[in-house]
């Protein structure tokens, strides 16, 4: 115990603000710790990113960056190239027209633009509305940056799509900010052009802007992805996030992207450039060579999270637990209520008499609950042995 | 070939186990069609066997294996089948490439010692009348295969749980 750090204070808990001081612990890091304890023998399905390694072209190309003496700052916006073949990028693939000067930031991951976007839009009591179940730092984020949350419910009787009649609801004369995040995590719920229209609607009549997070824009399995920024009349009103993390295997480079009027962007770009400066220099180049030569490698991955997709909701239906079809990103959200236990309760009993790490849905907000995360970014053999497993758990109830 | 071929055929080269159960799952089809599929591919010789990719370096160490440059005549009327097959089918030939370039055949040889790989080639294979000459080469490591890195160092760092 003799490495022990020693402070002369005892707390120093009361310095904290209390903004930061109210932000609840993350249930996936409780959940996280736990895991980490365990055995060699455990299969976790709660993994919240690729399976493959960067494609060796990417990571070579930063080697060779690095050999090259490219190690200063870029522009605040990023490398000029890089933006360029973003907006390029984004034309072709998802039918949006950014000008790369003026309506396109490079950021360090998603998660920058988030907090980006939530500072540069809220005035303290604002209301943001957040559909859930949700990826975990919008509300926290919210939180920091003086707005308030609300939850906008989403169920898997509509397939988690975010329906107007549960906005309609939500919506105060103080909401400001709508929180888009589809291809979904945690739900795996993607959104039509079909059902994009009804929430435009709402959107324009009630004057609001959109963050639409879409990181997981590529990995959609029966349609294309459709931007919610190209539904008419949205394009201004929207901030995009986006980045390299989920489509090219890229989550440790943190290199992401966010588009927008350039009056939002400009106003973002404030913030970005006192704060980060710049994204990674080495990184950026990586991400160049990712949409310049990647294409490829980035359909195989994608068809191949399609075909695990398949054998985990098969696998689930098929031990007697009901699991919407995720037509997105890849995570499965079955419904664990037949057990009759919590989410949470299930994970840990889960993990301590099976050994399989799922994540309980409740750390995903409202409606969550009696819902699990599986991540099926994991090796086929793994995943067909976790739900071997996971139905002999269920079994028992 | 169709895709649905291709990707049968991908998903077995990854792991030529994999059950057609499991295939039909994976690729959203029914088994039947996925079964059919594999028996037309066997039949047809586009499936040639089973096998599984071993690194022999690790099970024997004594063996040798040797890739021969040769230069032949081809024959009249039958090309180079005929001189392939002649030296194909010899147990110690492991494979056998038609080449362009500067030579015609690649093969592969496996003995127990240099000196027996040696001996294969100066008294099997230059005296074929057809083989004009022949260049040897040693193997000294196998790192990849038909696509397969044997001692693959690229472990899966990622956190247990993540958001």
């Amino acid at each position: 115990m003799g490495n022990e750090p020693r402070f002369e204070k005892e707390s120093m808990k009361q310095y904290v603000t209390s903004k930061v001081q109210q932000i609840p612990p993350s249930g996936i890091r409780k959940f996280f710790d736990l895991v980490s304890s365990g055995s060699k023998n455990t299969i976790s399905l709660g993994v919240g990113e690729p399976d493959f390694i960067t494609p060796w072209h990417i990571r070579e190309a930063a080697i060779y960056s690095l050999e090259r003496g490219r190690t200063s700052y870029t522009p605040n916006a990023g490398l000029p190239e890089l933006r360029n073949e973003i907006s390029h990028y984004l034309h072709r693939e998802f039918e949006l027209d950014y000008d790369p000067d003026h309506e396109i930031v490079v950021s360090v991951g998603g998660s920058e633009v988030i907090d980006l976007a939530l500072r540069t839009l809220i005035n303290p009591g604002d209301e943001i509305l957040i559909p859930q179940p949700c990826y975990v730092s919008y509300l926290p984020i919210t939180s920091i940056s003086g707005g308030v949350p609300v939850a906008v419910e989403t169920t898997a009787e509509n397939q988690f799509k975010l329906t107007a009649e549960a906005l309609q609801q939500s919506i105060t004369p103080n909401t400001k900010v709508l929180i888009l995040c589809y291809p979904s995590n945690p739900t795996g719920a993607v959104m039509s052009y079909e059902d994009w229209l009804p929430i435009a609607k709402i959107v324009e009549e009630n004057d609001l802007i959109v963050i639409s997070d879409e990181i997981y824009a590529e990995l959609t399995y029966e349609r294309k992805h459709v931007s919610f920024a190209t539904v008419p009349g949205m394009k201004d009103r929207t901030i995009i996030v986006s980045g390299f993390s989920k489509a090219f295997a890229m989550t440790g480079w943190r290199i992401g992207y966010t588009c927008g009027h350039p009056d939002l962007i400009a106003a973002m770009l404030k913030i970005h450039q006192y704060t980060i400066m710049c994204a990674p220099t080495m990184g950026q180049m990586a991400a160049l060579e990712a949409l310049q030569n990647g294409m490829q490698e980035k359909d195989k991955m994608v068809n191949s999270y399609n075909q695990r997709r398949r054998l985990i909701v098969e696998g689930f239906r098929s031990i007697g637990l009901d699991c919407h079809e995720p037509k997105g990103a890849f995570y499965a959200f079955p419904s664990i209520k037949s057990t009759g236990l919590s989410s949470s309760e299930f994970a840990l009993q889960l993990l301590e008499e099976e050994e399989v790490a799922v994540v309980p849905g409740d750390a995903f907000g409202q409606g969550g609950e009696g819902f699990v995360r599986c991540s099926y970014a994991t090796s086929e053999q793994q995943l067909t042995e976790a739900i071997q497993r996971i139905g002999r758990f269920v079994n028992q109830f | 070939m169709d895709e649905f071929k291709l990707q049968i055929l991908a998903l077995l080269k990854e792991d030529a186990r994999k059950n057609s159960n499991i295939i039909s799952t994976m690729l959203g089809v029914p088994q039947e069609k996925v079964d059919q599929a594999i028996k037309e591919m066997e039949e047809e010789k586009i499936i040639v066997k089973y096998a599984p990719v071993i690194n022999w370096s690790k099970v024997d160490d004594s063996k040798v294996t040797a890739v021969i440059e040769v230069q032949i005549t081809p024959e009249r009327g039958r090309g180079f089948d005929a001189i392939a097959e002649r030296i194909y089918l010899y147990p110690e030939v492991k494979t056998v490439y038609l080449m362009s370039g500067s030579y015609d055949l690649q093969v592969e040889i496996e003995g127990k010692t240099l000196k027996e790989v040696a001996t294969f080639v100066s008294s099997k294979l230059s005296t074929l009348d057809a083989v004009l000459s022949t260049k040897t080469h040693f193997i000294l490591k196998k790192y990849k295969q038909d696509g397969i890195i044997f001692e693959d160092h690229e472990e899966d760092h990622r956190m247990m749980v993540s958001p």
